[in-house]
């Protein structure tokens, strides 16, 4: 019984770090989706709870009362079988699965990442895409871009465009909610908004290989107009973002500070999405890996139509 | 002449998996020195290695899942470890080497841990339980399990000779590709994964197989034992789902090895294809893993309790319920991919359905438990570790396939938690509750139950102390396979889960000694009777070990507890009835084909691994030699003659009477 000891005394500990859990993270949300999957998760949650507590409680009680050295216990070995409590073990889990398929077809809906949060008017687009190890942020409205940090005004929906440059990865604000993966020649939306003004952890979800790690970033909440100063301010510099500079920041890089480009390409998302911009290289080698295993360079393999980029117009359907 | 393999290969600049490697390297080399020296080998060879015996091969698989396990648990160890201490500074693990020990976890753990023990212990006991000879195909069952330690060996050899995936359990494309993964990690994992996968599909059709067609006179399907039950659907999974995983994986390594594009980023690849597949795969893997467990916790419930199985069958219809709906579910694995809400729906549900199933079988292990004698030995003890924890981690998985919840709990370190959750509870709790409850039957002696019931609480204490801080932290938002820990905040539940693997730690320490100490202390563990436990089906008439034949004259079964049947009426005083002749039976013969054609595949993988073109011909040519040496073969059997069988039988009918004979004067 010395493991129920060990238990007890580490019950109060398990708590303690459970409090200090709760700030900063998906049950500490900061905006109205964040909030929508909190709620359908203590929802979900508190209706399984309702049976797997007695359950438990139960399973434990008939094993101690049943024990061999308890006299009273009625030993009934003939107990095999019984149509009622069959009906009864099939119907409890059914209905608490029906009564939760509600909840599932219905959160599922309510909080599909593509629903829209606001009039399009009012909405602020931001294009990311998931680099080798690093987040690239456009804001088109504004023609710049930011690598490793998020700038977004409070209160205001946002509408995230999402792409790779080369693996998979996954979009995740914590307390913002909602996770979507970026996947390299495939665009994904997701549509999340900031209410207050403060500073978030966002982070890949998905590992994408060495640098992984290093690919969280802070979201910055501002308000309206000190997000619009901050972006006229930006517009100032001199950083460019085209398809020569986006060539070296596709490059792999590991821990990369945050800082912004002034001037953004129009076009530039849909390019990487449509692989004008062709796939980010992977890395030289690996173990057992002789340069000759390499693929060819991608402009001359048979995948790529070989695009003059530095020539080309992005900027397609009028967007950017 | 060697393809890519050179010096280059050896990791010398990676002091930890050279060292490690060192050390398993001398201790095989010693091992074997020493079983050479004693003059065993022949033995090794005669009994174990060429023993197309279904008991045998099911202990051989135990043995390499149980050391399997342990490496798997160096790689969980050295995770924990490891981003803990990046807390404080830099830890000890670069990013590659730490990628490659998540990835080497997962793979060791699943494939060659967890499979081989849910399907050694099926092998073992699923002849015994229908009251036949052997498995339908004994030779096919000794390669399966030599191509498994042929995958096992691979995956081991990576740790010195190159390197193993970085790129997770399942390789992802496009990560997993040529262009973002040129080592030969992936390779490793390939072939490891294909070589394995062959052998865990001829054992899933052979098992298939015997439980259709090989059952004892009189056993119906619905007079199966349910650990049968459960057996038969966790192999028809095999059967369905396998060849997903081999198709997926000759595709990607189409991709890697002669250029085509099934998964690439460009020229057409779709590399949300190889999700797509591996997860039609990954889901049924898991009941197939947790099936067999099931199976045999409700023969532990109903063995220590004194009843038969509850509901016996609802429990059949819940089982292949299960077995059904795990085809149905697996896009939850993807919910984030942005599938429509009306998709992610219905898989949601889909989801949650199975969890009806699994249900239903928690209660009726409750009522077979109400009205029951419970006897608290060490098998017992696990079964209640597992119901009550894995009501937990079913609980959470039912929450991660709730779309809206798993859109802030994907790929987080509460989706580690729970999966660990309920493979832990569930397979391992299962595997260490069958190899007690079992190993007496297969040795002739129990386990010591002292250390048991200590493994037990350090290993249920340290289960919960790793895994409920890590849901926590999940909840805080910390995503899995980080090399290091960017938020401070999430120190405390690392702390707690570091102090769990160590609690773990001694669990494991004390399975150790309990085999040692039980080896030692074998003449006062001994099982003269053959049945231990006060057991309910075929495999406890048996002696214990039982003889290769397992049964002089097949049973004759009337209802669904033959053994517990005949065993009453022997207690009521009519002695079973003594067979006025023997006659005598038909073995297969041990045959060195499985050994020697995983020989070949193991040369084949390496081969095809390193490009060495002429070695992986010469291997293709010696594994179709073998097959056709045993094709040609002119003698598949010997016959064991009347006199021993009799000798045998007779034997153990006399010690069975003096134990009726001494439980009578008991009582």
């Amino acid at each position: 019984m010395a493991g129920r000891k060990a238990l007890g005394g580490a019950l109060p500990l398990l708590c303690a770090a459970l409090l200090s859990g709760c700030g900063r993270g998906v049950l500490d949300p900061q905006g109205p989706v964040g909030e929508g999957n909190r709620q359908i998760l203590l929802n979900s949650l508190a209706v399984m709870l309702v049976i797997v507590v007695p359950t438990i409680i139960g399973a434990l009680w008939f094993a101690w009362w049943f024990r061999a050295s308890n006299p009273k216990a009625r030993y009934d070995p003939t107990f095999t079988y019984s149509g009622r409590i069959e009906l009864i073990v099939w119907s409890i889990p059914t209905l608490t699965i029906l009564f939760l398929g509600g909840l599932i077809y219905y959160g599922s809906h309510q909080l599909d990442p593509r629903r829209s949060l606001g009039p399009a008017d009012r909405t602020l687009e931001v294009q990311v895409v998931a680099l080798d190890w690093k987040w690239l942020f456009i804001y088109p409205d504004r023609q710049v871009a930011t690598v490793n940090e998020l700038r977004l005004p409070a209160g205001v929906p946002v509408r995230f465009r999402l792409t790779s440059a080369s693996v998979m990865n996954v979009f995740f604000v914590p307390q913002l909610g909602t996770m979507i993966y970026a996947m390299n020649g495939m665009e994904s939306e997701l549509n999340l908004q900031a209410d207050h003004v403060g500073q978030l952890y966002g982070q890949g979800a998905h590992y994408s290989g060495a640098g992984f790690p290093g690919m969280n970033f802070t979201v910055h909440v501002l308000a309206q107009d000190d997000f619009d100063q901050w972006a006229t301010r930006l517009r100032g510099g001199t950083a460019v973002l085209n398809a020569e500079t986006y060539a070296e920041l596709a490059q792999q890089s590991h821990d990369v500070a945050p800082f912004a480009y002034s001037q953004v390409q129009g076009g530039l998302f849909d390019a990487i999405v449509r692989q004008v911009l062709p796939p980010a290289r992977g890395p030289d080698s690996g173990r057992g890996g002789e340069p000759e295993i390499h693929p060819q360079p991608l402009d001359a393999s048979i995948c790529t139509t070989p695009v003059d980029v530095s020539r080309m117009d992005f900027d397609f359907d009028g967007r950017g | 002449m060697l393809g890519k393999l050179d010096w280059a290969a050896i990791p010398f600049e990676e002091p930890i998996p050279l060292i490690a490697a060192l050390v398993v390297f001398l201790g095989m080399v010693g091992l074997f020195a020493w079983v050479a020296l004693k003059g065993w080998l022949p033995y090794l060879w005669r009994e174990w290695i060429t023993s197309v015996d279904h008991k045998r091969i099911g202990v051989m698989y135990i043995i390499l899942a149980m050391l399997m396990l342990l490496r798997g648990f160096v790689d969980a160890i050295m995770m924990r470890t490891h981003q803990t201490a990046t807390l404080f500074g830099e830890g000890y693990l670069p990013p590659d080497h730490y990628d490659q020990i998540f990835s080497a976890h997962g793979t060791i753990m699943i494939f060659f841990a967890s499979m081989p023990f849910m399907i050694g212990l099926m092998n073992f006991v699923v002849p015994l339980q229908l009251g036949v000879r052997d498995v339908a195909f004994p030779t096919l069952n000794s390669v399966g399990f030599w191509l498994t330690a042929s995958g096992a060996l691979l995956v081991n050899l990576s740790l010195v000779i190159g390197e193993f995936a970085r790129t997770g359990w399942l390789p992802y494309a496009p990560l997993s590709e040529l262009e973002y993964s040129p080592g030969v990690g992936v390779d490793y994992y390939l072939w490891a994964i294909q070589i394995s996968g062959v052998g865990t599909l001829v054992t899933g059709v052979n098992l298939v197989t015997t439980i259709l067609k090989m059952r004892a006179p009189g056993m119906g399907y619905l007079r199966m034992p349910i650990f049968c039950w459960t057996s038969l659907a966790s192999c028809m999974l095999i059967v369905a789902a396998f060849p997903i995983l081999t198709a997926t994986l000759a595709m990607l390594t189409l991709d890697r090895y002669l250029g085509f594009h099934f998964f690439t980023n460009t020229a057409g690849g779709n590399p949300m294809m190889f999700v797509n597949l591996i997860w039609a795969w990954g889901h049924p893997e898991v009941y197939i893993l947790v099936l067999p467990a099931f199976g045999l916790f409700s023969e532990i419930f109903s063995t220590f309790s004194s009843k038969p199985l509850f509901g016996y069958r609802s429990m059949v219809a819940a089982t292949l319920f299960i077995c059904v709906v795990s085809f149905t579910v697996w896009l939850h694995h993807f919910f984030t991919m942005g599938a429509g809400a009306d998709v992610n729906a219905a898989f949601g549900i889909a989801t949650s359905v199975i969890a009806v199933g699994t249900g239903v079988k928690i209660y009726n292990w409750m009522f077979t438990m109400y009205g029951g004698r419970i006897r608290f030995d060490t098998p017992m003890l696990w079964a209640l570790g597992f119901i009550t924890t894995f009501t937990v981690g079913g609980m959470t998985g039912v929450l991660l396939a709730v779309p809206a919840a798993d859109f802030v709990l994907h790929n987080s370190m509460f989706l580690v938690a729970h999966f660990h959750n309920v493979i832990i509870s569930g397979v391992l709790f299962g595997a260490f509750a069958g190899y007690t409850f079992w190993f007496p039957k297969a040795f002739g002696f129990r386990l010591h139950e002292g250390w048991g019931k200590a493994a037990f609480w350090f290993t249920l204490v340290g289960f919960i102390l790793v895994f409920v801080p890590l849901y926590v932290v999940g909840l805080q938002g910390m995503t899995r396979r980080l090399q290091s820990i960017p938020v401070d905040g999430w120190a405390p539940s690392l702390l707690v889960a570091l102090f769990g693997v160590a609690v773990m730690i001694a669990g494991a320490a004390c399975q150790v000694i309990q085999l040692f100490v039980s080896i030692r202390q074998r003449d006062s563990l001994r099982d003269e009777t053959g049945d231990p436990w006060d057991g309910r089906s075929l495999e406890w008439s048996t002696p214990s070990p039982p003889p290769a034949f397992n049964f002089a004259r097949l049973p004759h079964v009337e209802d669904e507890e033959p053994y517990w049947n005949i065993k009453q009426r022997a207690i009521e005083g009519q002695p079973p009835e003594v067979p006025e002749s023997y006659q005598p039976i038909e073995m297969p013969k041990n045959s060195p084909t499985g050994f020697v054609s995983a020989f070949f595949a193991t040369l084949i993988g390496f081969a095809l691994i390193w490009h060495i073109w002429w070695l992986a011909i010469l291997g293709m040519i010696g594994a179709y030699a073998t097959f056709v040496v045993f094709a040609w073969r002119d003698e598949a059997e010997y016959e064991i003659p009347a006199s021993e069988v009799e000798r045998v039988d007779r034997e153990r009918l006399e010690t069975r009477q003096a134990w009726y004979k001494r439980r009578e004067e008991h009582a």
